[in-house]
């Protein structure tokens, strides 16, 4: 181990602590505005990755086919729902949202797709198609469960984490796929190549992190969301809808998993079931973060890309039993810092 | 025989057939319903019960069973030793987990179950001598007294006894003094502290007890299969225990077999049938499985078995206890002897001076009132008394004894007992099981004892206390209702009945006339005089001056930290410095 | 009333077995289609989409499952097959642990199982469980006999291995160190990798530390390309070896430049139209090849889709001796199976000729495997 190596190392774990900084983030964001431990995280990262990568290939990705899918049935379930309670004002948006936008991203694809565009315009259209999943996951799977217990939205999370899985073995196949990088150029800093592709990473979720930042500070949408997040009942009472929150909250998850998959993808191969262990351990910074700090929760995701790199150079057969291990004294360090109250849930 | 003890008896009967009637091949799914309750049981005591999510017993079973692989296979052991030293690692490597990850509390847990069920895992495959990846094979079978087990049908019979002593051990917990501690432990553990429950010791019981019935499961798998590798003891299938156990209704101890049986048979039926319907086997039973259960969940949050006790023989009432109450009693302390002396008590948070140098003392056969405005400092006093807060400076004693530094296990054996502002009452327990959790202190029987209901004497006792303390505030016609059932102003009451299970000196009354109507609140008064002109000594922090200034012998006033008045209630009221407190001054 | 049961049963007819009960042959399945092996297993249940129904003259019923590369899964399957279905020959499954489950339950039910999976440990030592096991793909042994000769034909002294921390990475590791002391090859690094794991830097870098000759990724499918596209980007100028396991197309889709010119060792099926026409196995191959790509396209060939191609070709080459024995259906036929399997002699396969005897329940021999070479995105038959 020298220096050089050292450097590299570094490298390497920073860029991919970078990855599980920004699915730390969503997984915190979610967490504290709708108590679900967002375990499918990780699926939105390989369905960004791998939508993009369908689109290299020049072929319409099946994400496009299960937007479709998925708006269909958000549209039958609300649209039953509205006529229900007589509120029929609220079609035009539910068929809108659920039904329009699915069909025009499907037909941009199917016509873009063969057309080889730019990697920008991909890149956009691939986004595009994933993002939408995020408010309909929601809408399907957690709104009718508000108010359960913690440990049951988890096992719904689980449960959704096994469907998007499936869905993606039969939309992505089994074999994964890398995408261009998005710059070729390699910087000598000093001894140490440091290559463009890991700079763009690093500096697009530092970007993310700072427009995450100033969503939350500045816009009115992102107050609501912390008030949410604060206090469920309070934030109602001021008129921010539990389900606006939710489905904002969801968008804003997609929209991270979706762009992390697309960052790490020219660095990677990328499978269809590679979200989980990603998103497991962007679940650990946010563990370490309290689920509550977002700087916290970055250090802590960070952390955990050093480690991995580290000890995959030293004992790679064992990286995975290192990394978790290691993760337990942190996670006392934080438990016993935090001392605070249990919810009292009911039974 | 009660109802309930036929159906259970009909139960074993008809599965003691199965082996004989049904076809091999659901005998041998009912062996792996039957090993995945195994696990799935001691889940629902640790996770459904107790509140500690752990996604890591699969990593248990998995010690369980490279255990008896390894001795088995290179040394030769016989099965049964291997049992016991299955048992012994995986309750040694429990031990040292459980006191690592146990103290991690909210959604630490998880995470660090996780974790750790990651690490055992990659453990076992990267061990050449374990198998690698690949696994070991040639396990030899079970012998039983000469008998090989070594077809379904007789391993049948090995698994579902065990499910059963399981089944039986765990009821037989949970309906115990240990079983209410256990009871106690969500939501923080706070309450169950109050009362003298070792919630750290109670959780490691629970989670050991778990990790030891996983390693049985995995002995069993071993010897079943005669082959073990790592992947049946992933995170997937650690996640799959916890499926069962939500599935089947995670607080209930039949929500284990349930759960196991129902997602082992969905499973099965989805990949006999959803092939046929698709054309190929594979994918899509993943994401019809992952469906069905978010359904199944958004229908049912608490389980299957909820809906399936609305049709069972609901048991006639519980036994009553017949018996008085005989455990032994306090000494009781002379009239007017100085009983709880606060010196100078301060409390800050950070800049904020929230309580500043009060002193006052509480004497025995009185009742003492604090009172005060809103935001005078009178909770946050009555926290540090009760020692939930650590006092910044001062002291507090308790007949000649500082008690300001102790834990609230330890407040509680000298004698103060202690109601809450927001009621901790257990609602899905009844009303006299949870004012026996009051007199948790004066029982003495553990764990091993409640799983074989080796205590039932002492139990009767601990029950027939409760019963006396119901009767005694009033509230004598619900002992058998749910706790929750009852109105607050019932619950307030239960709450003093609790503390005064735990045979205590003082009481110690955290706004208990808080959200009561008028009618409640006359009972709770007389009920406390009638306590008084028994002897107890009351300390009470209250809000309404009606109330108060009926009820109590001598009154501390606060404002801003301060005391600012002490006296009779008269005194207090003619007061100006007082007046101008509650009233504001005159401009 | 009686309208609704004669539907109801029409439609649980329709759903369920079609085929009519007079003797035919049932074959039971499981495949691990999902899970981490799924690249490997969804080639082979594609092809038992288009088996022969017919064997010598018989009906034959597959029953196809998927064990999601759960070795628990894998095992109930077979003990479905067995105890329910009452199969006569039971196939799979994909991968080594979920082989080895199955072992047991095919001997106690005196089934013959046929394997498609690599490790030789799943046939060998024989013994009386294994005497009804056999295996349709070569063994790793085999393969890195040819690599490591061809190593050291080529002045090779040091070699490093990074491989899958799964069984067919583990078995691979294995091999190397045994060729490595024959041929008197230093091993000097052995890393492991995690079929998802998004980078492997650390390994690479202890690897190029150590400055071997060559390095040997023991991989299967695309993730294969990863270990050999970050020695590429850092600068490594040794000779890169890959296994049988990454003979697919999506594996030179995501190798790219980075694959250009790696050798492997592969079975004949690979690059069957360029094998000479006296090569026994070309023909077998190319007609395979033609039924699945006409189903999945061109290019979508894989050769694990082979090894279960192989497995029915076994079946049709010992079928018509068991018949004369014996019924489908019954323990003797069964058990005439097992030994008509086990006297296949100069059977053609995709993967080379099938020669079994009582010992070697693989039964195949040098012509199982040809060295080939990526030339140009292509594979390309390497002499």
């Amino acid at each position: 181990m020298n220096l050089d190596i050292a450097l590299l190392l570094g490298q390497d774990g920073l860029t991919n602590g970078a990855i599980y900084a920004l699915l730390a983030l969503a997984l915190v964001l979610v967490f504290a505005v709708t108590r679900v431990i967002f375990v499918p995280q990780g699926e939105f990262v390989a369905y960004g990755a791998l939508t993009l990568a369908s689109l290299q290939l020049g072929k319409v990705p099946g994400t496009a086919w299960l937007l479709l899918g998925a708006g269909v049935v958000v549209a039958i379930v609300d649209t039953t729902v509205a006529l229900r309670e007589r509120r029929s004002r609220r079609l035009p948006a539910i068929l809108g949202w659920n039904l329009v936008l699915p069909l025009v991203l499907f037909a941009a694809s199917w016509w873009l797709a063969p057309r080889q565009p730019p990697l920008w315009v991909q890149t956009l259209l691939a986004l595009a198609l994933v993002i939408p999943l995020g408010p309909m996951v929601y809408r399907l799977a957690f709104q009718p469960l508000a108010n359960a217990s913690v440990l049951v939205l988890l096992i719904v999370s689980v449960a959704v984490h096994f469907a998007m899985l499936g869905l993606g073995l039969v939309f992505f196949g089994a074999e994964g796929s890398r995408t261009p990088a998005f710059t070729d150029a390699r910087f000598q800093a000093g001894t140490m190549t440091v290559s463009g592709q890991s700079l763009f990473v690093i500096g697009a979720s530092a970007l993310l992190i700072v427009a995450l930042y100033l969503f939350f500070e500045k816009t009115l949408y992102g107050k609501a969301l912390r008030a949410t997040a604060v206090n469920r009942l309070g934030a109602r009472l001021v008129g921010i809808s539990t389900t606006l929150a939710g489905k904002l909250t969801f968008t804003v998850a997609a929209a991270i998993g979706a762009a992390s998959g697309i960052l790490v993808a020219p660095i990677t191969t990328i499978y269809y079931d590679s979200g989980f262990l990603v998103g497991l351990k962007g679940f650990v910074g946010a563990i370490i973060g309290g689920l509550v700090s977002y700087p916290l929760a970055a250090a802590g995701a960070v952390l955990v890309g050093m480690l991995e790199s580290f000890s995959s150079f030293y004992a790679s057969a064992f990286k995975e039993v290192i990394v978790f291990t290691l993760i337990i004294p942190v996670l006392l360090w934080r438990s016993l810092r935090s001392h605070h109250l249990e919810e009292e849930e009911d039974e | 025989m009660t109802r309930g003890r036929l159906l259970f008896a009909a139960l074993v009967i008809v599965g003691a057939l199965v082996p004989v009637f049904a076809s091999e091949f659901a005998v041998t799914l009912a062996n792996y319903i039957g090993l995945y309750s195994i696990v799935a049981l001691g889940l629902v005591l640790l996770t459904g019960v107790g509140g500690l999510t752990s996604f890591g017993q699969a990593a248990f079973v998995g010690l369980g069973a490279y255990t008896t692989a390894y001795l088995t296979t290179a040394l030769g052991w016989s099965p049964w030793l291997t049992l016991l030293a299955g048992l012994a690692i995986t309750g040694a490597v429990a031990l040292v987990l459980g006191l690592l990850t146990l103290r991690l509390s909210g959604h630490y847990l998880p995470l660090g179950t996780i974790a750790w069920g990651i690490s055992l895992y990659y453990l076992f495959g990267n061990l050449d001598w374990l198998g690698g990846q690949t696994g070991l094979t040639g396990i030899p079978a079970i012998t039983f007294f000469g008998r090989t087990l070594d077809t379904g049908r007789e391993f049948f019979y090995a698994i579902w006894l065990v499910v059963l002593v399981a089944l039986v051990s765990i009821q037989n917990l949970l309906d115990s003094r240990p079983g209410r501690a256990i009871r106690s432990l969500r939501g923080g553990g706070v309450m169950a502290e109050s009362f003298g429950v070792n919630t750290a010791n109670m959780k490691i019981v629970i989670f050991l007890y778990a990790a030891l019935l996983a390693s049985i499961s995995g002995w069993l798998y071993a010897h079943l299969l005669r082959f073990v590798n790592p992947t049946p003891f992933s995170i997937n299938l650690g996640i799959e225990y916890l499926f069962m156990v939500v599935m089947g209704g995670a607080g209930y101890v039949w929500g284990a077999i349930i759960g196991a049986t129902l997602l082992t048979l969905l499973k099965e039926w989805l990949q006999d049938w959803l092939p046929k319907l698709v054309g190929q086997a594979g994918e899509f039973e993943t994401i019809v499985l992952g469906v069905l259960l978010v359904l199944l969940l958004q229908r049912a949050r608490t389980g299957i078995m909820p809906f399936l006790a609305r049709f069972l023989p609901v048991d006639i009432r519980p036994k009553t206890p017949a018996e008085p109450s005989d455990l032994p009693q306090r000494q009781r302390p002379q009239r007017g002897e100085l009983l709880l002396d606060v010196r100078a008590a301060r409390k800050t948070f950070g800049g904020l001076v929230a309580v500043n140098d009060v002193s006052f003392q509480l004497h025995a056969g009185e009742i003492l009132g604090l009172i005060g405005p809103n935001g005078a400092g009178k909770s946050t006093t009555f926290n540090l008394v009760t020692a939930v807060l650590e006092l910044s400076g001062g002291e507090i004693l308790f007949r000649g004894e500082r008690i300001d530094r102790l834990p609230s296990r330890q407040i509680i054996r000298r004698g103060i007992a202690r109601t809450f502002q927001h009621v901790h009452l257990r609602p899905n327990m009844t009303v006299l099981e949870n004012v026996a959790i009051g007199a948790h202190l004066r029982g003495h029987r553990g764990v091993l004892a409640a799983l074989v209901h080796l205590e039932r004497a002492e139990e009767h006792r601990l029950l027939a206390e409760a019963k006396a303390q119901l009767e005694r505030v009033g509230l004598g016609a619900h002992l058998h209702d749910l706790a929750g059932n009852l109105a607050l102003g019932q619950q307030r009451i239960l709450e003093i009945a609790r503390a005064l299970a735990a045979d205590p000196v003082v009481l110690l009354l955290d706004e208990p006339a808080a959200g009561l109507r008028y009618r409640e609140k006359q009972a709770l008064a007389d009920l406390l005089r009638k306590l008084k002109g028994e002897g107890m000594s009351v300390l009470l922090v209250e809000h309404d001056m009606d109330f108060v200034m009926n009820l109590v012998d001598r009154l501390v006033v606060m404002d801003f930290g301060e005391k600012i008045a002490e006296g009779l209630p008269r005194e207090i009221q003619e007061n100006p410095v007082v007046l101008e407190a509650y009233l504001g001054g005159v401009e | 009333m009686h309208t609704r049961l004669l539907a109801a049963a029409a439609i649980l007819a329709a759903l369920g077995a079609a085929v009519p009960v007079h003797a035919q042959i049932k074959v039971g399945v499981t495949v691990s289609a999902t899970g981490p092996a799924a690249s490997l297993g969804i080639p082979e249940r594609n092809t038992f989409a288009f088996m022969p129904t017919t064997i010598a003259g018989q009906q034959v019923q597959y029953i196809v499952l998927d064990d999601a590369s759960d070795t628990t899964r894998a095992r109930q399957n077979t003990e479905k097959f067995v105890n329910e279905d009452k199969v006569d020959v039971i196939i799979g499954s994909t991968t080594t642990p979920n082989s080895l489950a199955m072992i047991e339950v095919a001997a106690r039910s005196r089934t013959p199982m046929i394997s498609m999976a690599a490790s030789a440990r799943i046939v060998e030592p024989m013994d009386d469980v294994r005497r009804w096991v056999f295996k349709t793909p070569q063994s790793d042994a085999l393969m890195a006999s040819a690599i490591t000769q061809h190593m050291s034909d080529n002045g090779v002294k040091t070699l490093a291995y990074i491989g899958f921390n799964d069984a067919y990475g583990e078995g691979w590791a294995g091999e190397i160190n045994k060729f490595g002391e024959l041929r008197k090859i230093k091993i000097v690094g052995s890393e492991r990798f995690n079929r998802t794991d998004t980078s492997v830097t650390g390994q690479i870098l202890k690897i190029l530390a150590t400055n071997p000759d060559a390095v040997l990724i023991g991989a299967s499918g695309t993730p294969a390309a990863l270990p050999q596209a970050t020695l590429v980007e850092r600068g490594y100028k040794g000779r890169i070896y890959q296994t049988h396991g990454v003979a697919n197309a999506d594996f030179l889709r995501v190798g790219g430049k980075n694959v250009e010119g790696t050798l492997l060792p592969a079975g004949p099926i690979l690059v069957a139209e360029q094998l000479p026409e006296s090569n026994p196995s070309r023909k077998v191959a190319l007609e395979y090849k033609k039924l699945y790509e006409a189903k999945h396209g061109p290019g979508s060939l894989s050769t694990f889709g082979g090894h279960a191609w192989d497995t029915v070709l076994i079946l049709q080459a010992a079928a018509p001796e068991a018949l004369k024995k014996a019924k489908p259906g019954t323990p003797e036929f069964r058990a005439a199976l097992r030994d008509a399997i086990e006297g296949i002699r100069d059977l053609r396969a995709t993967h080379g000729v099938f020669n079994m005897s009582p010992q070697d329940h693989n039964g195949l021999d040098q012509r199982a495997r040809v060295m080939v070479r990526i030339d140009k995105g292509q594979w390309k038959l390497a002499q």
